[in-house]
């Protein structure tokens, strides 16, 4: 087939493309055929999935924390998790999907991801029963807790921003400059010598 | 390498640097430095032939200038990041080897003959490539810095990691060779309702994003060289997305696939990661764009003073991903005064641009700041500027401006100052 105007390449066919578009978006677009549920999540949760994330979602170590985290977004130490901060539940799929488990990606059937999807709601209290079933059908009517927690880059509206605001060069601060803290008194820098 | 100064060994090792220089001082007076009254070994016996070093690696004397990680950053080294080790370079191109890493899901080892790159989605004729038709488009060399959107992020609460490798060594800048994104989709046909493109690559992460048309269709590469030679595996061989000033994590590297859409996908990197939380408790998405900064890279932590008073020479880095820079200025007292530094080398958009400032060092503390502009105008701002607009748990896109305190003993230390 003729294309472009370096003739380069070749068309792909449906089922390459098929092999490879696996994303998902928040209207629902791309979701496959295929449900599960919250029990056949939790099965799977805890056979592929419980011991970096956790039983609960709370992780393990450094591990991604799942579940939790409710109205932390302001704290100093905020939570961020499926429940408390991510906006649409197609992200969820799709992320699980293409890069879960974390050393076994794209082993998961497609089955597999509605079960696991429905466990997430479940461990954030999202759904609340245990028979719920996921499916491309009902996906749609699931909203996550904060989709309306994001705002479009303003970053030129911070004050520091303003356009060709000359600095100053000379007497900009008053007294001599003092420390009010140091990296080294905290000390978790790696040995620059490399050795430990 | 144990006669390299550090922060650690600097002081407890005391100046041994420079009792060695005295040494030698005293050894010249006496009749001459052995360096030059004594015959050595290079000067004596023939070295390696040139079949020895077929691809050559740096002399044994510079093995410490590494990449360098944080293992308590991450839970594991697999997605994980390392660090440029800033303060041992010079210029502003970084050597392939040095260029920092950050994968997902470790290194992809890919064979280029099993390499594809898929366009599909919105357009007329959905088309796969391989590499070598890759390389029969027309190529453009460009030289652009990539800067991950977490470079200083542990620095927001603070003065935390010592070393500028660590609180800024993110970054990159090399040579890319590669062809426009912009004639592989003209090649697929773009339809008329499209007005985004997700690059997705090839490895365990699938990593993945949103980027806008007019983005792809600007400048944004597909490259398969850096600084001459095939992408590195932890670069992404064989081909990665170039994507001029913006957060590296878009710069997708074992680039396998570019869907066309007419909206934005809303993937993991761009709602879980790569949102910047502020402090109303609203996160900012879509924060593409790496604003101006700059750091001084010698003297800092890792590379302090040896040689006491006099001459002195401050180098960093500024880039922006604006445009060109068009400032550097560097106080020695704080911020209470400053100088113009100056610049050289080239001065390229989106690139990194090499500072010096000269001067003669009295032998007092010193708190070196620099301070760039970019060719919009915008003023690279303080840590306390950025704060007070944006809380201290955004994680991403901390340009604040970066002090580092000089003892009067050359010893260089990361602070936070009033």
């Amino acid at each position: 087939a003729s294309h472009g105007t370096f003739h380069l390449g070749r068309p792909a066919t449906e089922a390459e493309i098929a092999a490879w578009d696996i994303d998902v978006r928040p209207d629902g677009t791309g979701l496959p055929a295929g449900s599960g549920t919250v029990m056949q999540g939790e099965a799977i949760y805890t056979e592929q999935c419980a011991a970096c994330h956790g039983d609960f979602g709370e992780a393990i170590g450094r591990w991604p924390v799942l579940a939790g985290g409710y109205d932390t977004l302001t704290r100093e130490r905020p939570v961020k998790t499926v429940g408390s901060y991510w906006p649409y539940l197609s992200t969820v799929y799709d992320y699980v999907r293409r890069a879960m488990p974390f050393g076994n990606a794209r082993s998961l059937s497609d089955d597999d991801v509605y079960a696991l999807t429905a466990y997430v709601l479940y461990l954030n209290d999202v759904v609340t029963d245990e028979e719920f079933e996921l499916s491309r059908e009902n996906f749609g009517t699931i909203r996550l807790p904060n989709e309306d927690g994001f705002v479009g880059d303003d970053r030129e509206a911070e004050p520091a921003y303003a356009k060709a605001a000359e600095p100053c060069m000379s007497d900009c601060r008053p007294g001599k400059a003092e420390i009010v803290q140091h990296a080294a008194v905290l000390d978790v820098t790696p040995d620059a010598e490399g050795d430990d | 390498m144990t006669d390299r100064p550090t922060r650690r060994n600097f002081i407890t090792g005391g100046l041994a640097a420079g009792t060695a220089l005295a040494a030698s001082a005293a050894a010249a007076r006496a009749g001459g430095d052995p360096a030059i009254t004594e015959i050595q070994d290079w000067n004596r016996y023939p070295g390696d032939g040139v079949d020895v070093r077929p691809y050559g690696a740096p002399s044994q004397y510079e093995a410490h200038v590494v990449r360098r990680s944080v293992p308590w950053l991450t839970a594991d080294p697999i997605s994980s990041v390392n660090f440029t080790p800033l303060h041992e370079l010079d210029g502003i191109i970084t050597p392939n080897g040095l260029c920092f890493e950050r994968h997902h899901a470790g290194i992809a080892e890919i064979d280029p003959a099993m390499h594809r790159l898929m366009i599909h989605g919105l357009v007329d004729t959905p088309l796969v490539f391989t590499m070598a038709d890759l390389m029969r488009f027309p190529r453009e060399n460009r030289i652009y810095f990539l800067e991950c959107a977490a470079n200083s992020g542990m620095e927001w609460r603070g003065a935390q990691l010592n070393g500028c490798q660590y609180t800024h060594g993110m970054v990159h800048c090399v040579m890319y060779t590669g062809v426009r994104l912009r004639h592989l989709l003209e090649e697929a046909g773009i339809r008329g309702s499209a007005a985004w493109v997700m690059p997705e690559g090839a490895d365990a992460s699938a990593m993945s994003r949103s980027i806008p048309l007019e983005k792809a269709l600007d400048d944004c590469l597909v490259a398969f060289r850096m600084n001459g030679e095939a992408l590195r595996p932890e670069q992404g061989y064989p081909l990665r997305l170039v994507v001029p000033g913006w957060e590296g994590n878009m710069w997708v590297k074992w680039l396998r696939r570019i869907e066309v859409g007419d909206k934005p996908w809303h993937l993991r990197e761009e709602t879980s990661k790569y949102t910047d939380l502020l402090a109303s408790g609203k996160a900012r998405r879509f924060t593409w764009t790496m604003d101006v900064k700059s750091v001084i890279t010698s003297p800092s932590p890792q590379a302090p003073v040896t040689h006491g008073k006099g001459r002195m020479v401050v180098t960093g880095l500024a880039w922006s991903g604006a445009g060109t820079i068009k400032r550097v200025d560097v106080t020695v007292d704080g911020g209470r005064n400053w100088t113009t530094a100056r610049i050289d080398g080239p001065s390229l958009p989106m690139a990194l641009h090499r500072f010096y400032h000269e001067f003669d060092w009295d032998g007092s503390d010193l708190f070196l700041q620099s301070r760039a502009i970019d060719e919009a105008g915008v003023v690279q701002p303080t840590k306390d500027a950025l704060r007070a607009a944006r809380g201290e748990n955004s994680i991403y896109h901390n340009n604040g401006i970066q002090t580092w305190h000089v003892a009067k003993d050359g010893v260089v230390e990361n602070v936070e100052i009033s």
